[in-house]
């Protein structure tokens, strides 16, 4: 069983959590920092398991990690799961996130955490090793992918069909909840997503 | 500028989206939690509106923000709404905000159940796959309860995608619901060979989480691991097997037996590292189970050791590591394989990598020798004095000690160096929370050798008058050595000193001066940081030394001045610890002091009175008294008898032995004793509980002193007289001589020698904590490294230690390592400590290691066992309507259709005329058919009907007689394996000139393969069946019925026709009989499926092509619309010229499709197969949907789910191919020519007297197409058939006896074909004799 998937960057800062044992917020936020500071302070060509993280299992559990440049992908697992096994599924995993967001990098996690979250749904489903193919990994994402723009789309057509019924004549309030229907706010950042990243990236990395 | 305004007017008017919130957190680093709290608000405005994208826009962004630490349980009641959405993508953001925030026990959950289970019952397979996802990170056992059946639904969907995560679901169901487990287990066995490897691997895995915490429940799977193991190439699921196979091994060696052979091929085949790592893990487990008797036993672990090696000489710190773990496994059962490598362990000692130098630590131990003990320790200590972090040092600690200590110390040779160590441990800063192991540690070898109590008790001495300046130093580097600033460093030198004073206290007779040790005690029990237990032991042990002052010599600090003073000393300082906020302290100084002040009040009248006898006598006294008891012996009884308190050697006390006390007769522990109290004294349990619990570890539970059996305490009396004492004083010295367990007396004399032999440390001065007079180790390594130079010198004084020890090994039971040149200095007590009377200290309970609350607890549970009636799913009753909807969806509807069946049964035992009334009523419901054979066709569907319930009975739950056979079949599987090359052998030598014999036991002299192993255990219990169906004869009903059951096993409802025996115009003419080959596949309301297999061709590499015919009949009365057939591929199994490739590489099944179906109307769907594995009979699974269209009322989806068996016969060349061929000259060739090795017999009975040989013949040719009849000769005739692959079957029939039975004897050159198409036969046939 796998007991938690964390992922941070260099400075601690998660960057997706998955529990699936339950903890308290508080207690997460612990685990997060325990196993970061198990982590980071370990060379980068030392082995990739580590034993001792306190909080979380106890001495059948280890943690299985990799360093990607920036990020940090730690499971915690039990005696049940292989551990190059896991170190695989970690290689999957990645592979999987740069192939849907292209040249996957932290700032991608960072605005697409819900996204990570249903990649990883595809792989680890209640702790448990789900899918190791990335071929079908992938199709099924694409396919809920599809299911979700082709919803997004029926969205728009009743939104405006709903500004037609409504009118000019229809109370504001009404027309400005129609309006989000159409998820503008999401097109109006489109427009500019572009530029944006690159933008940020420049600055800030 | 107005821009930037107009849009700071849209961002207000609209909401955030995530990565606004996202953003906005970036860009607010400096106030960040003011931020969040901004925006929390924001969304909790959010929430309240209507609009669910609005909702489940502010989810997502509350999902964002649980992942960096805010509780948003507050939110759970919009979370579920947004669930509920019918739209995917909120969907899909409810249920990921509930995976990260609701855990099993939200009481919310109470709501969703029903939403939930719409979710599952979605037609979109991503729908369910979003709840299952969810749903496996929230569910709790009212959950589970009320989903189980839905999700077992699921685990038969036709989408290998659902039918993956289903399984998946199922563990944690069992988890939450353990009543689960028991009617879900079939199903979830079977997954086990579902076409689609996806699915299988999650089978696997779920079957091996559960078999790690209760492996002996799933023995039973044993053999379909190992075939599957055998078979599949998905590393995945090997190494999950494999794993699983390291659990089960332990419970049956003869698995492991039967492992080695694959697993060792694996480990030279596979290049793929896991696996490999895998494979040696699993074939030590084994050599571990089986101890001995493995012809290639040795060479098997040489493989290992030797992959290991490999393993950890790669530059891959991965593989080293994993390969130190393993070689840590090795190293318990075989030591002296991995001493081999001491060198490169030793290497990775010294690692950079901390997982890895953790690794080799748990190697050392096998490492270590009497002569390297000292080097390797050296080492340790040196990393202790490097190491950072005190989870390291804590384990370096451990496993100092645990190096030292193994085998009651067998590999030290010097104990001073061992007390030394220890010592130097205790100054390690931050001694962490081992510090209980060492004062352990210090207790028991200063109680186990007695030699060194000595130097220990100089040792403890020296610590007890360093005391405050350890405690304080210790906390003087965390801040300023105030009360609070000492805390955790201080309370592990505490333990130490918990040591240290029990030591010095109870052994005061070495003390070389007693009296300074008591104050140091008075000074140091007194130390803020001191936690209770250490300083009651500290109170209590002062008057152990008071006492031993005392017994002192005058000369040697006795004197009654000395004592006069100590005496004052306690009384002014006790009080403070009667004072102390510790009760156990308390008591106990409190005790302590009436006892000092009794006594002192005591001496003084004595003295007065001694004064008022004269002065004369006390001069005398003192010349007579010189080494007697004590100083004022005679002149002061009191003194005498509060020595008496503290008299008596301390013998160690079993781990167990506390348990085993047994319960004297007529002693009610439950009963109160007293009334009961008011306010109960938990607070003084807890102290006793700390008190007695610090010092368990080593190898014996060391309470503190008072729990010590004190050895034959006598109460000395008042009026004794000096000869009775010395009398008594001599009998207990000769029952202490004759007691095995008192060690003193004889091993005292050893000491006096080696005492001599062992060198004095000069006292160090140079230690980081300036204590004089406390040793370093390093002084003895040193020395031993000078001794080994003079061995030649000391080997003499050794052989004279040797000849006085030997006696007492030999009691002890220790084996004297010879080998090791080096003898040990001291001797150690090995004894398993006092256990009460009667009790055997070798019987120990196992117990449960898991913790109490781990739910696996729950699920130890007999599979084997056949289920009982009330061990069902519980359904949700308010869809009961879904039966009409929801079509062939398994368990919900099957409730109707058991019913249905139970109906039907009552009315068939009523007789045969119900029998036609039925059979008239269900002819009214077929109205509309137009095959002539009406009559005989219902019966055929009757029994299916019932047959039907029978499958869903099945998939629910085993039947009774499947389950019983469990364990036998694992036995028998394994059995086998072991006999198998025996066999084999025998088998070439009688091979042709085997008996004939009964078809019946047939069951264990088939060596070709597992499976058809267990083909001859199902054709035994078959055949007892079909013996149990005669019995019932005429109304042979039930007894068909069950066979019936008992036939879906392997050939779900196909091979079981009509039993209907011989209707009279049928009698004549095959093709009568041809009907018997129409195979019936399922049926329904609506539809009628049967199945015929129409011949074969033989295609490249020994596959072949079946060719079969579906006919679907249409009896209802509505008109049926895209009917499509689908079938799920097996490995061995595959569709030939199925619609497209694509699809099945898109892991859907293939598909065969009809447009439409009048009522009435019948059509046929023709396809072929290609086998791969043409001996015998293959199982596919098949799903036919379709829709029902009711004009009006509407159409409904429907499903009707099937087994499709490719029987032995269909693998047959067609009669007009093969009959043309054999004549009766070829045929008396080819049984001459000895071809056909294998020789297999059949006897059928016939209960029915009106059938002639010629019908018999022709009844047999046409239910098993392929058979040609090449001569009948009176009531004999032959038979020849031949395989799509060229094996040839030839059968002799006769005929004897009325009524007619039937003998059937076939050669072939192919085994499996032969059992197999005669089982067919018998299946076949044995309905329509009987």
């Amino acid at each position: 069983m796998i007991k938690a998937i964390l992922v941070f960057n260099n400075h601690g800062k998660p960057r997706l959590s998955k529990f699936y044992q339950y903890f308290t917020e508080d207690m997460q936020q612990q685990i997060i920092k325990e196993t970061f500071q198990l982590v980071s302070k370990r060379d980068d060509n030392v082995c990739n398991f580590l034993e001792g993280g306190s909080l979380i299992g106890g001495s059948d559990y280890k943690l299985i990690y990799r360093h990607y440049a920036t990020l940090y992908f730690v499971f915690c697992v039990d005696s049940s799961e292989s551990e190059l096994g896991i170190l695989d599924l970690i290689q999957v995993f990645v592979e999987t996130l740069d192939k849907c967001f292209e040249n996957v990098c932290e700032l991608d996690l960072i605005f697409h955490v819900d996204k990570v979250h249903y990649i990883l749904n595809e792989l680890v489903m209640g702790g448990m090793v789900l899918e190791t193919n990335m071929t079908e990994i992938l199709t099924r994402i694409e396919e809920q992918n599809k299911l979700e723009k082709q919803e997004d789309s029926v969205v728009h057509f009743n939104a405006s069909s709903n500004i037609i019924v409504a009118g000019l004549a229809a109370a504001p309030a009404r027309a400005v909840s129609a309006v989000k229907n159409m998820n503008i706010p999401q097109q109006i950042k489109d427009m500019k997503l572009p530029d944006l990243p690159q933008a940020i990236k420049d600055l800030k990395f | 500028m107005a821009l930037r305004k107009v849009k700071g007017n849209l961002e207000r008017m609209f909401d955030k989206n995530l990565t606004d919130l996202v953003r906005g957190i970036r860009n607010n680093k400096d106030n960040e939690a003011k931020y969040i709290a901004q925006c929390i608000e924001e969304i909790k405005l959010e929430l309240r509106q209507d609009n669910i994208s609005v909702k489940s826009n502010a989810v997502a962004k509350l999902t964002y923000l649980q992942m960096l630490g805010y509780d948003i349980s507050w939110a759970g009641f919009n979370i579920i709404e947004v669930m509920s959405s019918p739209k995917f993508t909120h969907k899909r953001i409810g249920y990921l905000a509930a995976s990260q925030s609701f855990h099993q026990d939200t009481e919310l959950l109470m709501l969703t159940t029903n939403m939930i289970r719409k979710d599952l019952n979605s037609q979109g397979q991503y729908d369910a796959g979003v709840a299952l996802s969810g749903l496996a990170c929230f569910i709790g056992p009212d959950l589970a309860r009320d989903l189980a059946n839905d999700i077992m639904t699921l685990l038969a969907s036709t989408k290998p995608y659902l039918r993956k995560k289903a399984v998946l679901m199922m563990y944690k169901v069992f988890l939450r619901f353990p009543e689960a487990l028991r009617p879900a287990f079939p199903r979830l066995r079977e997954k086990l060979e579902d076409p689609d490897s996806g699915v299988q691997s999650a089978a696997v895995n779920v079957v091996c989480e559960l078999a790690r915490k209760n492996p002996k429940n799933y023995l039973s799977l044993a053999p379909v691991f190992f075939k599957l193991m055998t078979t599949s190439t998905n590393n995945w699921m090997l190494i999950k097997i494999i794993k699983l196979f390291g659990a089960l091994t332990p419970l049956e060696p003869r698995l492991g037996k039967k492992l080695i052979e694959p697993l060792t091929n694996l480990i030279h085949s596979t290049s793929a590292m896991s696996l490999l790592y895998e494979c040696i893990n699993t074939v030590i487990a084994v050599l571990i189970s089986i101890s001995s008797g493995m012809p290639n036993h040795s060479a098997s672990i040489q493989l290992c050791v030797q992959k290991l090696r490999i393993l950890i000489e790669d530059t891959d710190q991965n593989l080293k590591y994993l390969g130190l773990l393993a070689m840590s496994k090795i190293l318990r059962t075989h030591p002296k394989s991995v001493q081999a490598h001491k060198d490169l362990i030793l290497q990775c000692l010294d690692d950079k990598d901390e997982s890895i130098r953790l690794r080799a630590l748990d190697l050392l131990y096998g490492m270590v020798s009497k002569k390297t003990l000292m080097e390797i320790v050296k080492r340790l200590m040196v990393h202790m004095d490097k190491a950072e972090g005190t989870s390291y040092r804590d384990e370096l600690l451990s496993k100092i000690v645990q190096i030292c200590s193994q085998g009651n110390y067998q590999y030290i040779t010097n104990f001073e160096w061992y007390v030394s160590v220890l010592v130097e441990l205790t100054r390690v800063e931050a001694l962490g929370r081992q510090g209980s192991l060492v004062a352990g540690q210090l207790l028991d070898v200063g109680i186990r050798v007695a030699a060194i109590r000595p130097f220990a008790t100089r040792q403890m001495a020296l610590l007890l008058d360093n005391a405050h300046f350890l405690a304080s130093g210790a906390g003087g580097s965390s801040g300023d050595g105030t009360t609070t600033g000492c805390g955790a460093l201080a309370s592990s030198v505490a333990e130490v000193l918990h040591a240290a004073a029990w030591i010095c206290g109870e052994f005061s007779q070495h003390l070389p001066s007693p009296v300074s040790t008591l104050e140091a005690m008075l000074r140091g029990g007194r130390l803020p940081s001191l936690p209770g237990h250490t300083q009651a032991v500290f109170v209590h042990n002062v008057l152990k030394l008071f006492a031993a002052v005392m017994a002192r010599p005058k000369n040697e600090g006795g004197d009654p001045e000395t004592i006069d003073k100590l005496s004052d000393l306690l009384l002014e300082k006790l009080p403070y610890f009667a004072s102390s906020g510790d009760l156990e302290v308390q008591e106990r100084a409190s005790s302590a002091l009436q006892i000092v002040k009794l006594l002192a009040q005591k001496r003084k009248r004595h003295r007065e009175k001694g004064k008022k006898v004269g002065g004369l006598l006390d001069g005398m006294g003192e010349e007579t008294l010189g080494e007697g008891e004590g100083s004022g012996g005679e002149e002061d009884p009191y003194t005498a008898e509060f020595i008496a308190l503290f008299r008596g050697e301390l013998n160690p006390v079993a781990p167990k032995a506390q348990k085993k006390v047994q319960v004297p007769d007529g002693l009610d522990l439950d009963a109160w004793i007293n009334d009961p109290p008011s306010e109960s004294s938990e607070s003084e349990e807890e102290v006793g509980e700390n008190l007695f619990g610090t010092s368990e570890r080593g190898g014996l539970k060391l309470f503190a002193s008072e729990l010590y059996v004190r050895g034959s305490h006598h109460p000395v009396s008042q009026n004794l007289s000096e000869e009775e004492m010395q009398k008594r004083r001599e009998a207990r010295r000769l029952e202490l001589a004759n007691n095995p367990h008192y060690l003193k007396g004889s091993s005292k004399k050893v000491n006096d020698n080696s005492v001599a032999d062992i060198p004095v440390a000069p006292i160090e001065l140079t230690t980081p904590l300036h204590i004089a007079g406390l040793v370093s180790s390093d002084k003895y390594l040193d020395l031993d490294r000078k001794k080994s130079s003079r061995k030649g010198r000391e080997k003499k004084v050794k052989g004279r230690k040797k000849g006085k020890r030997s006696s007492r090994e030999v009691n002890n039971g220790v084996s004297a390592s010879d080998d090791d040149e080096v003898s040990p200095m001291h001797v150690v007590n090995t004894d398993i400590g006092e256990m009460p009377e009667g009790v055997e200290p070798s019987e120990g309970e196992e117990e449960d290691s898991r913790p109490s609350d781990d739910p696996h607890r729950a699920l130890d549970i007999n599979l084997d066992e056949p289920l009982r009636d009330e061990e069902k799913l519980p359904v949700a009753k308010h869809r009961a309507g879904a039966e009409e909807e929801g079509g062939g969806e398994g368990v919900l509807v099957e409730d109707g259709e058991v019913q249905e069946a139970v109906e039907e049964e009552g009315v068939k035992k009523k007789g045969k005329k119900s029998k036609k009334k039925k059979a008239n009523k269900e002819a009214e419901r077929e109205d509309g058919r137009k095959r002539k054979k009406g009559r005989k066709k219902e019966k055929v569907e009757g029994d299916a009907e019932r047959l039907d319930v029978g499958v869903i009975k099945d998939s629910i739950g085993e039947p009774a007689p499947e389950s019983n056979k469990a364990s036998e079949d694992i036995d028998m599987w394994l059995i086998r394996s072991e006999q198998l090359e025996v066999e084999g052998e025998v088998k070439k030598v009688v091979s042709g000139g085997k008996k004939r014999g009964k078809h019946k036991g047939g069951g264990g002299d088939d060596p070709s393969s597992s499976s058809a192993n267990k083909e001859a255990t199902q054709k035994r219990r078959r055949s007892k069946r079909k013996e149990g169906a005669g019995e019932v004869g005429g109304g042979g009903d039930e007894g068909s019925k069950v066979s019936s059951k008992e036939g879906y096993e392997e050939a779900a409802g196909i091979s079981t026709p009509s039993k209907e025996a011989v209707s009279e115009d049928a009698a004549d003419g095959g093709e009568e009989w041809k009907l018997c080959r129409m195979r019936k596949l399922a049926e329904d309301k609506a539809l009628l499926l049967t199945c015929e297999w129409r011949g074969s061709s033989i295609l490249e590499q020994g596959a072949i092509a079946v060719n079969a015919g579906v006919v679907l009949v249409n009896r209802g009365a509505w008109p049926l619309r895209r009917l499509d057939l689908n079938l799920s591929e097996s490995p061995s199994v595959k569709q030939l010229n199925g619609p497209s490739t694509m699809d099945s590489l898109m892991g859907e099944a293939t598909g065969l499709q009809v447009q439409l179906l009048p009522p009435g109307a019948s059509t046929e769907i023709a396809f072929s197969l290609t086998v791969s594995e043409p001996t015998s009979p293959h199982k596919l699974r098949a799903t036919l949907t379709y829709i029902l269209d009711q004009g009006d009322a509407g159409s409904s989806h429907e499903k009707l789910d099937m087994w499709l068996v490719v029987p032995c016969s269909a693998y047959l060349l067609g009669p007009s191919i093969v009959g043309g061929q054999m004549s009766e000259g070829s045929f008396a060739d080819l049984l001459s020519s000895g071809d056909l090795g294998h020789r297999r017999s059949l006897s059928l009975a016939s209960s029915t007297v009106h059938m002639t040989f010629s019908q018999v013949l022709k009844m047999l040719c046409a239910c098993v197409g392929g058979l040609t009849l090449v001569e009948q000769v009176g009531d004999s005739a032959s038979l020849y058939a031949r395989s799509a692959i060229g094996h040839h079957v030839c059968m002799l029939a006769k005929a004897s006896g009325q009524p007619v039975v039937l003998n059937l004897d076939a050669k072939s050159d192919c085994d499996a074909l032969l059992v197999h198409l005669l089982e067919e036969l018998r299946t076949t046939l044995s309905p329509h004799l009987s």
